[in-house]
Protein backbone atom coordinates (compact mmCIF):
# COMPACT_ATOMS: atom_id res chain seq x y z
CA UNK A 1 0.00 0.00 0.00
CA UNK A 2 2.87 2.23 0.80
CA UNK A 3 3.98 1.93 -2.99
CA UNK A 4 0.89 3.23 -4.12
CA UNK A 5 1.24 5.99 -2.10
CA UNK A 6 4.72 6.86 -3.35
CA UNK A 7 3.21 5.80 -6.92
CA UNK A 8 0.14 8.66 -6.55
CA UNK A 9 2.75 11.16 -4.72
CA UNK A 10 5.08 10.44 -7.86
CA UNK A 11 2.60 10.66 -10.29
CA UNK A 12 1.38 14.63 -8.76
CA UNK A 13 5.02 15.21 -8.83
CA UNK A 14 5.65 14.39 -12.08
CA UNK A 15 2.77 15.97 -13.36
CA UNK A 16 3.16 19.27 -11.16
CA UNK A 17 6.89 19.91 -12.14
CA UNK A 18 5.62 19.55 -15.94
CA UNK A 19 8.86 16.59 -16.18
CA UNK A 20 9.72 17.50 -20.07
CA UNK A 21 10.23 13.50 -20.48
CA UNK A 22 6.50 12.59 -18.93
CA UNK A 23 5.11 15.29 -21.01
CA UNK A 24 6.33 14.27 -24.24
CA UNK A 25 5.57 10.69 -23.56
CA UNK A 26 2.33 11.76 -23.20
CA UNK A 27 1.87 14.20 -26.01
CA UNK A 28 2.98 10.82 -28.14
CA UNK A 29 1.00 8.20 -27.01
CA UNK A 30 -1.87 10.92 -27.68
CA UNK A 31 -0.35 11.74 -31.10
CA UNK A 32 -0.13 7.60 -32.18
CA UNK A 33 -3.78 6.76 -30.73
CA UNK A 34 -5.42 9.76 -31.60
CA UNK A 35 -4.01 9.47 -35.65
CA UNK A 36 -4.91 6.07 -35.07
CA UNK A 37 -8.22 6.43 -34.58
CA UNK A 38 -8.87 9.15 -37.16
CA UNK A 39 -7.53 6.89 -39.96
CA UNK A 40 -9.86 3.88 -38.26
CA UNK A 41 -12.79 6.54 -38.42
CA UNK A 42 -12.44 6.76 -42.31
CA UNK A 43 -11.88 3.43 -42.96
CA UNK A 44 -14.20 1.64 -40.24
CA UNK A 45 -17.20 3.52 -41.13
CA UNK A 46 -17.30 3.84 -44.73
CA UNK A 47 -16.39 0.13 -44.73
CA UNK A 48 -19.09 -0.75 -41.55
CA UNK A 49 -21.80 1.24 -43.78
CA UNK A 50 -21.32 -0.64 -46.76
CA UNK A 51 -21.38 -3.39 -45.38
CA UNK A 52 -24.43 -2.94 -42.62
CA UNK A 53 -26.16 -1.88 -46.64
CA UNK A 54 -25.42 -4.11 -49.03
CA UNK A 55 -26.66 -7.65 -49.51
CA UNK A 56 -24.40 -10.13 -51.16
CA UNK A 57 -23.55 -13.31 -50.76
CA UNK A 58 -21.14 -14.11 -47.54
CA UNK A 59 -22.27 -10.97 -45.53
CA UNK A 60 -22.23 -13.37 -43.15
CA UNK A 61 -19.31 -14.48 -42.57
CA UNK A 62 -18.08 -10.98 -43.72
CA UNK A 63 -19.39 -9.76 -40.98
CA UNK A 64 -18.35 -12.53 -38.48
CA UNK A 65 -14.91 -11.09 -39.59
CA UNK A 66 -15.27 -8.36 -38.53
CA UNK A 67 -16.38 -9.20 -35.56
CA UNK A 68 -13.57 -11.54 -34.71
CA UNK A 69 -11.42 -8.54 -35.95
CA UNK A 70 -13.14 -6.56 -32.93
CA UNK A 71 -10.92 -8.58 -30.67
CA UNK A 72 -7.75 -8.64 -32.56
CA UNK A 73 -4.57 -9.48 -29.94
CA UNK A 74 -2.02 -6.57 -30.10
CA UNK A 75 0.86 -8.37 -30.17
CA UNK A 76 -0.35 -10.59 -33.44
CA UNK A 77 -1.10 -7.46 -35.02
CA UNK A 78 2.19 -6.01 -34.06
CA UNK A 79 4.21 -9.18 -35.12
CA UNK A 80 2.58 -9.28 -38.37
CA UNK A 81 3.27 -5.24 -39.00
CA UNK A 82 7.01 -5.99 -37.99
CA UNK A 83 7.44 -8.50 -40.69
CA UNK A 84 5.51 -6.60 -42.80
CA UNK A 85 8.19 -3.23 -42.10
CA UNK A 86 11.39 -5.26 -41.37
CA UNK A 87 13.86 -3.57 -44.04
CA UNK A 88 14.28 -6.86 -45.80
CA UNK A 89 10.71 -7.39 -45.43
CA UNK A 90 7.86 -6.67 -48.46
CA UNK A 91 7.54 -2.56 -46.89
CA UNK A 92 11.02 -2.29 -45.98
CA UNK A 93 11.84 0.43 -48.68
CA UNK A 94 9.64 3.06 -46.69
CA UNK A 95 12.01 2.24 -43.86
CA UNK A 96 9.70 3.16 -41.44
CA UNK A 97 9.60 0.46 -38.65
CA UNK A 98 10.67 1.33 -35.25
CA UNK A 99 9.00 4.46 -36.01
CA UNK A 100 5.75 6.42 -34.65
CA UNK A 101 4.82 5.81 -38.23
CA UNK A 102 4.76 2.04 -37.64
CA UNK A 103 3.16 2.42 -34.66
CA UNK A 104 -0.28 4.71 -35.72
CA UNK A 105 -0.40 2.02 -38.59
CA UNK A 106 -0.54 -1.14 -36.05
CA UNK A 107 -2.88 0.88 -33.58
CA UNK A 108 -5.02 1.85 -36.75
CA UNK A 109 -4.98 -1.80 -38.06
CA UNK A 110 -6.26 -2.66 -34.15
CA UNK A 111 -8.92 0.10 -34.11
CA UNK A 112 -10.32 -0.37 -37.96
CA UNK A 113 -12.52 -3.36 -37.18
CA UNK A 114 -13.57 -2.39 -33.99
CA UNK A 115 -15.13 0.83 -34.96
CA UNK A 116 -16.23 -1.17 -38.41
CA UNK A 117 -17.75 -3.54 -36.21
CA UNK A 118 -19.57 -0.75 -33.93
CA UNK A 119 -20.65 0.70 -37.33
CA UNK A 120 -22.15 -2.53 -38.88
CA UNK A 121 -24.31 -3.06 -35.87
CA UNK A 122 -25.77 0.71 -35.01
CA UNK A 123 -26.68 1.04 -38.85
CA UNK A 124 -28.64 -2.22 -38.53
CA UNK A 125 -30.17 -0.90 -35.66
CA UNK A 126 -31.72 1.60 -37.22
CA UNK A 127 -35.87 0.64 -38.21
CA UNK A 128 -35.63 -0.88 -40.83
CA UNK A 129 -38.38 0.87 -42.79
CA UNK A 130 -36.16 4.11 -42.37
CA UNK A 131 -33.93 3.65 -45.49
CA UNK A 132 -37.45 3.06 -47.65
CA UNK A 133 -38.93 6.02 -46.21
CA UNK A 134 -36.05 8.50 -47.05
CA UNK A 135 -35.66 7.00 -50.56
CA UNK A 136 -39.64 7.61 -50.85
CA UNK A 137 -39.08 10.91 -50.20
CA UNK A 138 -36.47 11.48 -53.30
CA UNK A 139 -33.58 11.63 -51.88
CA UNK A 140 -30.04 10.06 -53.83
CA UNK A 141 -28.62 6.93 -52.90
CA UNK A 142 -25.89 9.56 -51.10
CA UNK A 143 -28.29 11.30 -49.47
CA UNK A 144 -29.92 8.38 -47.59
CA UNK A 145 -26.47 6.93 -46.22
CA UNK A 146 -25.70 10.44 -44.83
CA UNK A 147 -28.84 10.39 -43.18
CA UNK A 148 -28.56 7.06 -41.81
CA UNK A 149 -24.93 8.11 -40.48
CA UNK A 150 -26.33 10.93 -38.69
CA UNK A 151 -29.44 9.08 -37.20
CA UNK A 152 -26.87 6.43 -36.27
CA UNK A 153 -24.21 9.10 -34.53
CA UNK A 154 -25.09 8.42 -30.38
CA UNK A 155 -23.58 4.38 -31.23
CA UNK A 156 -21.03 5.76 -33.39
CA UNK A 157 -19.53 7.72 -31.16
CA UNK A 158 -19.53 4.72 -28.78
CA UNK A 159 -17.15 3.34 -31.69
CA UNK A 160 -15.10 6.44 -31.60
CA UNK A 161 -14.49 5.87 -27.98
CA UNK A 162 -14.38 2.29 -28.45
CA UNK A 163 -11.41 2.44 -30.97
CA UNK A 164 -9.53 4.95 -28.95
CA UNK A 165 -9.76 2.67 -25.70
CA UNK A 166 -8.40 0.57 -27.53
CA UNK A 167 -4.92 1.78 -28.70
CA UNK A 168 -3.95 4.18 -26.44
CA UNK A 169 -4.04 1.53 -23.38
CA UNK A 170 -2.44 -1.21 -25.74
CA UNK A 171 1.39 -1.99 -25.55
CA UNK A 172 2.31 -5.17 -27.29
CA UNK A 173 1.83 -3.73 -30.84
CA UNK A 174 3.57 -0.39 -30.13
CA UNK A 175 6.38 -2.29 -28.21
CA UNK A 176 7.07 -4.29 -30.76
CA UNK A 177 7.00 -1.74 -34.21
CA UNK A 178 8.44 0.88 -32.04
CA UNK A 179 10.86 -0.18 -30.18
CA UNK A 180 10.04 1.43 -27.05
CA UNK A 181 12.84 3.81 -28.18
CA UNK A 182 13.54 6.64 -25.53
CA UNK A 183 12.63 10.29 -26.95
CA UNK A 184 10.90 9.06 -29.78
CA UNK A 185 8.78 6.02 -30.19
CA UNK A 186 8.35 5.57 -25.53
CA UNK A 187 4.89 6.00 -25.66
CA UNK A 188 2.85 5.75 -21.53
CA UNK A 189 2.40 2.01 -22.00
CA UNK A 190 5.32 0.52 -23.36
CA UNK A 191 7.38 2.94 -20.19
CA UNK A 192 5.29 1.60 -17.81
CA UNK A 193 6.43 -1.77 -18.98
CA UNK A 194 10.15 -0.65 -19.05
CA UNK A 195 9.72 1.17 -15.44
CA UNK A 196 8.30 -2.30 -13.84
CA UNK A 197 11.00 -4.34 -15.52
CA UNK A 198 13.35 -1.74 -13.91
CA UNK A 199 11.59 -2.11 -10.19
CA UNK A 200 10.82 1.66 -10.14
CA UNK A 201 7.25 0.84 -9.92
CA UNK A 202 6.66 4.17 -8.41
CA UNK A 203 7.36 5.70 -11.92
CA UNK A 204 5.28 2.79 -13.34
CA UNK A 205 2.55 3.76 -10.92
CA UNK A 206 2.52 7.38 -11.73
CA UNK A 207 2.84 6.35 -15.66
CA UNK A 208 -0.36 4.77 -15.27
CA UNK A 209 -2.45 6.94 -13.26
CA UNK A 210 -1.46 9.91 -15.95
CA UNK A 211 -2.64 7.02 -18.80
CA UNK A 212 -6.34 6.70 -16.82
CA UNK A 213 -6.48 10.61 -16.44
CA UNK A 214 -5.70 10.73 -20.25
CA UNK A 215 -7.91 7.98 -21.29
CA UNK A 216 -10.57 9.48 -19.05
CA UNK A 217 -10.41 13.61 -20.39
CA UNK A 218 -11.09 11.67 -23.97
CA UNK A 219 -13.43 9.91 -22.94
CA UNK A 220 -15.30 12.83 -21.16
CA UNK A 221 -15.07 15.18 -24.41
CA UNK A 222 -16.67 12.53 -26.36
CA UNK A 223 -19.18 11.84 -23.85
CA UNK A 224 -20.38 15.47 -23.35
CA UNK A 225 -20.78 15.99 -27.16
CA UNK A 226 -22.73 12.36 -27.71
CA UNK A 227 -24.79 13.32 -24.06
CA UNK A 228 -25.79 16.39 -25.50
CA UNK A 229 -28.22 15.53 -27.75
CA UNK A 230 -30.42 12.65 -26.60
CA UNK A 231 -32.78 11.11 -28.70
CA UNK A 232 -35.84 11.65 -27.13
CA UNK B 1 -26.73 18.41 -36.49
CA UNK B 2 -25.28 19.57 -33.76
CA UNK B 3 -23.19 16.76 -32.09
CA UNK B 4 -21.85 15.96 -35.61
CA UNK B 5 -20.81 19.79 -36.04
CA UNK B 6 -19.10 19.55 -32.45
CA UNK B 7 -17.53 16.27 -33.52
CA UNK B 8 -16.12 17.83 -36.97
CA UNK B 9 -14.68 20.83 -34.76
CA UNK B 10 -13.14 18.86 -32.32
CA UNK B 11 -11.42 16.53 -34.84
CA UNK B 12 -10.35 19.65 -36.89
CA UNK B 13 -8.92 20.69 -33.76
CA UNK B 14 -7.26 17.57 -32.54
CA UNK B 15 -5.98 17.04 -36.23
CA UNK B 16 -4.69 20.41 -36.23
CA UNK B 17 -2.43 20.07 -33.07
CA UNK B 18 -0.53 17.04 -34.85
CA UNK B 19 0.33 18.27 -37.79
CA UNK B 20 1.81 21.72 -36.08
CA UNK B 21 2.17 21.59 -32.31
CA UNK B 22 3.99 18.48 -31.63
CA UNK B 23 7.17 17.89 -32.20
CA UNK B 24 7.89 15.55 -35.26
CA UNK B 25 11.49 13.59 -34.73
CA UNK B 26 10.84 11.34 -37.97
CA UNK B 27 11.07 13.54 -40.78
CA UNK B 28 13.82 15.70 -39.79
CA UNK B 29 15.70 12.58 -38.14
CA UNK B 30 19.36 11.82 -39.33
CA UNK B 31 20.41 8.66 -40.38
CA UNK B 32 19.46 6.08 -37.76
CA UNK B 33 21.69 3.05 -36.07
CA UNK B 34 19.65 0.12 -35.10
CA UNK B 35 21.21 -1.52 -31.60
CA UNK B 36 20.06 -4.66 -31.15
CA UNK B 37 20.71 -5.17 -27.52
CA UNK B 38 19.99 -7.21 -24.02
CA UNK B 39 17.74 -6.03 -20.97
CA UNK B 40 20.69 -5.42 -18.63
CA UNK B 41 21.95 -2.51 -20.85
CA UNK B 42 18.83 -0.66 -20.78
CA UNK B 43 17.22 -2.08 -17.40
CA UNK B 44 20.60 -0.97 -15.54
CA UNK B 45 20.78 2.46 -17.46
CA UNK B 46 23.72 2.52 -18.84
CA UNK B 47 22.09 3.02 -22.62
CA UNK B 48 20.41 6.04 -21.05
CA UNK B 49 23.99 7.75 -20.22
CA UNK B 50 26.12 6.94 -23.39
CA UNK B 51 23.31 6.90 -26.37
CA UNK B 52 22.66 10.84 -25.96
CA UNK B 53 26.60 10.98 -25.84
CA UNK B 54 27.23 9.37 -28.91
CA UNK B 55 24.37 10.46 -30.71
CA UNK B 56 25.78 14.32 -29.83
CA UNK B 57 29.05 13.46 -31.20
CA UNK B 58 28.35 11.66 -34.17
CA UNK B 59 24.93 12.90 -35.70
CA UNK B 60 23.54 9.70 -35.81
CA UNK B 61 20.07 8.62 -34.21
CA UNK B 62 20.44 5.48 -32.55
CA UNK B 63 17.22 3.19 -32.40
CA UNK B 64 17.76 1.03 -29.15
CA UNK B 65 16.48 -2.24 -29.32
CA UNK B 66 16.35 -3.98 -26.28
CA UNK B 67 15.69 -7.71 -26.28
CA UNK B 68 17.63 -10.69 -25.05
CA UNK B 69 20.76 -11.57 -26.76
CA UNK B 70 19.31 -14.37 -28.47
CA UNK B 71 16.61 -12.05 -30.60
CA UNK B 72 19.19 -9.53 -31.01
CA UNK B 73 21.73 -11.55 -32.70
CA UNK B 74 18.48 -13.14 -34.50
CA UNK B 75 17.34 -10.00 -35.42
CA UNK B 76 21.47 -9.49 -36.83
CA UNK B 77 20.92 -12.31 -38.55
CA UNK B 78 18.04 -11.46 -40.51
CA UNK B 79 19.51 -8.13 -41.03
CA UNK B 80 18.03 -6.31 -38.96
CA UNK B 81 19.84 -4.64 -36.89
CA UNK B 82 22.85 -2.21 -37.56
CA UNK B 83 25.10 -3.46 -34.33
CA UNK B 84 25.03 -5.71 -31.38
CA UNK B 85 25.77 -5.35 -27.96
CA UNK B 86 25.22 -9.04 -26.58
CA UNK B 87 26.35 -10.92 -23.69
CA UNK B 88 26.16 -14.80 -25.10
CA UNK B 89 29.80 -16.06 -26.03
CA UNK B 90 28.95 -19.53 -27.01
CA UNK B 91 26.21 -18.04 -29.54
CA UNK B 92 28.34 -15.14 -30.87
CA UNK B 93 31.06 -17.19 -32.01
CA UNK B 94 29.23 -19.36 -34.06
CA UNK B 95 27.55 -16.22 -34.71
CA UNK B 96 30.26 -15.03 -36.02
CA UNK B 97 31.69 -18.52 -37.73
CA UNK B 98 28.55 -18.24 -39.53
CA UNK B 99 29.67 -14.90 -40.98
CA UNK B 100 27.23 -12.79 -40.12
CA UNK B 101 29.62 -10.66 -37.87
CA UNK B 102 32.86 -8.50 -39.44
CA UNK B 103 34.05 -7.62 -35.96
CA UNK B 104 33.72 -8.78 -32.64
CA UNK B 105 35.32 -6.28 -29.56
CA UNK B 106 35.14 -7.32 -26.30
CA UNK B 107 33.51 -4.09 -24.56
CA UNK B 108 33.51 -4.82 -20.99
CA UNK B 109 31.98 -7.62 -18.30
CA UNK B 110 30.48 -7.89 -14.84
CA UNK B 111 29.48 -11.18 -13.39
CA UNK B 112 26.09 -13.37 -12.61
CA UNK B 113 25.06 -14.00 -9.03
CA UNK B 114 22.82 -16.76 -7.97
CA UNK B 115 20.36 -14.78 -6.14
CA UNK B 116 17.08 -15.92 -4.00
CA UNK B 117 15.77 -15.17 -0.45
CA UNK B 118 17.74 -14.57 2.43
CA UNK B 119 16.84 -17.66 4.37
CA UNK B 120 18.80 -19.75 1.41
CA UNK B 121 16.73 -23.04 1.78
CA UNK B 122 18.55 -25.26 -0.25
CA UNK B 123 21.99 -23.94 1.91
CA UNK B 124 23.99 -23.18 -1.52
CA UNK B 125 25.67 -20.01 0.95
CA UNK B 126 27.71 -23.00 1.79
CA UNK B 127 28.59 -24.51 -1.99
CA UNK B 128 32.08 -23.68 -3.20
CA UNK B 129 31.43 -23.36 -6.64
CA UNK B 130 28.18 -22.35 -8.98
CA UNK B 131 27.99 -26.30 -10.02
CA UNK B 132 27.52 -27.32 -6.38
CA UNK B 133 25.05 -24.83 -5.76
CA UNK B 134 22.93 -25.96 -8.72
CA UNK B 135 23.20 -29.20 -7.32
CA UNK B 136 22.40 -28.55 -4.11
CA UNK B 137 19.21 -26.16 -5.44
CA UNK B 138 18.12 -29.55 -7.80
CA UNK B 139 18.43 -32.35 -4.82
CA UNK B 140 16.88 -29.61 -2.34
CA UNK B 141 13.91 -29.11 -5.02
CA UNK B 142 13.73 -24.86 -4.16
CA UNK B 143 12.15 -23.03 -6.64
CA UNK B 144 14.39 -21.76 -9.28
CA UNK B 145 13.21 -19.09 -11.58
CA UNK B 146 14.54 -19.20 -15.22
CA UNK B 147 14.89 -16.73 -17.78
CA UNK B 148 13.78 -19.08 -20.06
CA UNK B 149 13.73 -16.93 -23.48
CA UNK B 150 17.02 -17.46 -25.09
CA UNK B 151 19.10 -14.47 -23.68
CA UNK B 152 22.79 -14.17 -22.61
CA UNK B 153 21.57 -15.19 -18.99
CA UNK B 154 19.38 -18.14 -19.83
CA UNK B 155 22.24 -19.49 -22.36
CA UNK B 156 25.06 -19.18 -19.05
CA UNK B 157 22.10 -20.62 -17.17
CA UNK B 158 21.89 -23.74 -19.26
CA UNK B 159 25.59 -24.04 -19.57
CA UNK B 160 25.52 -24.06 -15.29
CA UNK B 161 22.94 -26.79 -15.14
CA UNK B 162 25.03 -29.00 -17.69
CA UNK B 163 28.18 -28.33 -16.05
CA UNK B 164 26.39 -29.79 -12.79
CA UNK B 165 25.24 -32.69 -14.99
CA UNK B 166 21.53 -32.10 -14.32
CA UNK B 167 18.43 -31.45 -16.77
CA UNK B 168 15.92 -29.06 -14.87
CA UNK B 169 13.32 -29.27 -17.56
CA UNK B 170 9.58 -30.50 -16.38
CA UNK B 171 11.07 -30.46 -12.83
CA UNK B 172 8.64 -29.12 -10.80
CA UNK B 173 10.51 -26.83 -9.20
CA UNK B 174 12.34 -25.45 -12.22
CA UNK B 175 9.58 -22.44 -13.55
CA UNK B 176 10.15 -20.69 -16.51
CA UNK B 177 9.20 -17.03 -16.69
CA UNK B 178 9.80 -16.12 -20.14
CA UNK B 179 10.52 -12.34 -19.75
CA UNK B 180 13.53 -10.22 -19.03
CA UNK B 181 16.00 -10.03 -16.35
CA UNK B 182 14.08 -7.16 -14.30
CA UNK B 183 10.77 -9.15 -14.73
CA UNK B 184 12.52 -12.56 -13.36
CA UNK B 185 14.07 -10.98 -10.53
CA UNK B 186 10.33 -9.38 -9.34
CA UNK B 187 8.81 -12.87 -10.19
CA UNK B 188 12.05 -14.39 -8.38
CA UNK B 189 11.29 -12.09 -5.41
CA UNK B 190 7.30 -12.60 -5.28
CA UNK B 191 7.76 -16.44 -5.18
CA UNK B 192 10.66 -16.49 -2.82
CA UNK B 193 13.00 -18.83 -5.63
CA UNK B 194 16.31 -18.86 -6.77
CA UNK B 195 17.34 -17.24 -9.97
CA UNK B 196 20.74 -16.43 -12.07
CA UNK B 197 20.98 -12.73 -12.49
CA UNK B 198 23.78 -10.12 -13.85
CA UNK B 199 24.98 -8.40 -11.22
CA UNK B 200 24.31 -4.60 -12.85
CA UNK B 201 20.25 -5.31 -12.89
CA UNK B 202 20.25 -6.81 -9.58
CA UNK B 203 22.36 -4.10 -8.02
CA UNK B 204 19.80 -1.19 -10.06
CA UNK B 205 16.86 -3.55 -8.47
CA UNK B 206 17.86 -4.69 -5.53
CA UNK B 207 15.96 -1.77 -3.36
CA UNK B 208 12.88 -3.59 -3.80
CA UNK B 209 13.59 -7.17 -3.77
CA UNK B 210 14.38 -8.73 -0.73
CA UNK B 211 16.66 -11.06 -2.51
CA UNK B 212 20.36 -12.00 -1.70
CA UNK B 213 23.31 -12.71 -2.88
CA UNK B 214 24.37 -16.53 -2.24
CA UNK B 215 26.83 -17.51 -4.64
CA UNK B 216 29.19 -15.22 -6.41
CA UNK B 217 32.84 -15.14 -7.43
CA UNK B 218 33.55 -18.23 -9.64
CA UNK B 219 34.88 -17.72 -12.71
CA UNK B 220 32.22 -19.78 -14.58
CA UNK B 221 29.66 -16.70 -13.71
CA UNK B 222 31.60 -14.49 -15.63
CA UNK B 223 29.34 -11.98 -17.85
CA UNK B 224 31.28 -10.55 -20.85
CA UNK B 225 29.65 -7.69 -23.22
CA UNK B 226 31.09 -7.74 -26.89
CA UNK B 227 29.70 -5.06 -29.68
CA UNK B 228 29.66 -7.00 -33.29
CA UNK B 229 29.38 -4.93 -36.16
CA UNK B 230 27.24 -6.50 -39.00
CA UNK B 231 28.06 -8.13 -42.54
CA UNK B 232 26.76 -6.66 -45.39
CA UNK B 233 27.95 -9.22 -47.89
CA UNK B 234 24.63 -11.09 -46.11
CA UNK B 235 22.73 -7.71 -45.96
CA UNK B 236 23.36 -5.10 -48.22
CA UNK B 237 20.73 -2.73 -46.35
CA UNK B 238 23.04 -2.71 -42.89
CA UNK B 239 23.98 0.61 -41.82
CA UNK B 240 27.59 -0.87 -41.65
CA UNK B 241 29.39 2.68 -41.10
CA UNK B 242 27.22 3.76 -38.38
CA UNK B 243 27.06 0.40 -36.97
CA UNK B 244 31.29 0.97 -36.88
CA UNK B 245 31.16 4.57 -35.56
CA UNK B 246 29.00 3.13 -32.41
CA UNK B 247 31.15 0.21 -32.62
CA UNK B 248 33.98 2.23 -32.18
CA UNK B 249 32.66 4.45 -29.84
CA UNK B 250 31.99 2.08 -27.42
CA UNK B 251 35.36 1.06 -26.81
CA UNK B 252 37.10 4.42 -27.31
CA UNK B 253 38.74 5.26 -24.15
CA UNK B 254 36.24 7.89 -23.06
CA UNK B 255 33.57 5.72 -22.82
CA UNK B 256 35.08 2.81 -20.94
CA UNK B 257 35.84 5.55 -18.48
CA UNK B 258 32.63 6.65 -18.25
CA UNK B 259 31.42 2.87 -17.78
CA UNK B 260 33.62 2.15 -15.18
CA UNK B 261 32.29 5.31 -13.48
CA UNK B 262 28.53 4.34 -14.40
CA UNK B 263 26.46 3.16 -10.97
CA UNK B 264 28.92 4.01 -8.10
CA UNK B 265 27.69 7.05 -7.13
CA UNK B 266 24.31 5.44 -7.04
CA UNK B 267 25.39 1.84 -5.80
CA UNK B 268 28.60 2.05 -4.48
CA UNK B 269 30.27 0.06 -6.55
CA UNK B 270 30.39 0.14 -10.17
CA UNK B 271 27.56 -2.04 -12.36
CA UNK B 272 29.98 -2.61 -15.12
CA UNK B 273 34.11 -3.13 -15.66
CA UNK B 274 35.69 -1.59 -18.84
CA UNK B 275 37.58 -4.12 -20.48
CA UNK B 276 38.42 -2.90 -23.85
CA UNK B 277 41.34 -4.14 -25.83
CA UNK B 278 42.24 -6.64 -23.65
CA UNK B 279 42.58 -10.41 -24.38
CA UNK B 280 39.85 -12.26 -23.60
CA UNK B 281 42.25 -14.93 -22.14
CA UNK B 282 43.36 -11.99 -19.46
CA UNK B 283 39.54 -12.76 -18.18
CA UNK B 284 39.96 -16.39 -17.65
CA UNK B 285 38.09 -17.24 -20.51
Amino acid sequence: MELLADGIAKAVALLASLDQEVLAITLLSLKVSVTATLISLVLGISSGTLLALADFPGKRLMVSIVNTGMGLPPVVVGLFVTIFLWRNGPFGFLEILYTPTAMIIAQAVIATPIVTGITVASIQNLPANLRLQILALGATRLQMVRILIKEARLPLLAGVMAGFGGVISEVGASIMVGGNIKGYTRVLTTATVMETSRGNFDIAIALSIILLLLSFAINYVLTRIQQRERPR
Amino acid sequence: MKVWKQFSLLLAAVTACIAFGLPTPASAAPKSVILATTTSTQDSGLLDVLIPIFEKESGYFVKTIAVGSGQAMAMGKKGEADVLLVHSPDDEKKFMAEGFGVTRRLVMHNDFIIVGPAGDPAGIRSAKTSADAMKMIAKAGSLFLSRGDNSGTHAKEKKLWKTAGINPDGQKWYQQTGLGMGDTLNVAAEKKGYTLADRGTYLALRKNLGLAILMEGDAKLLNVYHVIELNTAKWPKINAAGGKAFADFMVSRKVQEIIGKFGVEKFGSPLFFPDAGKKPEALGL
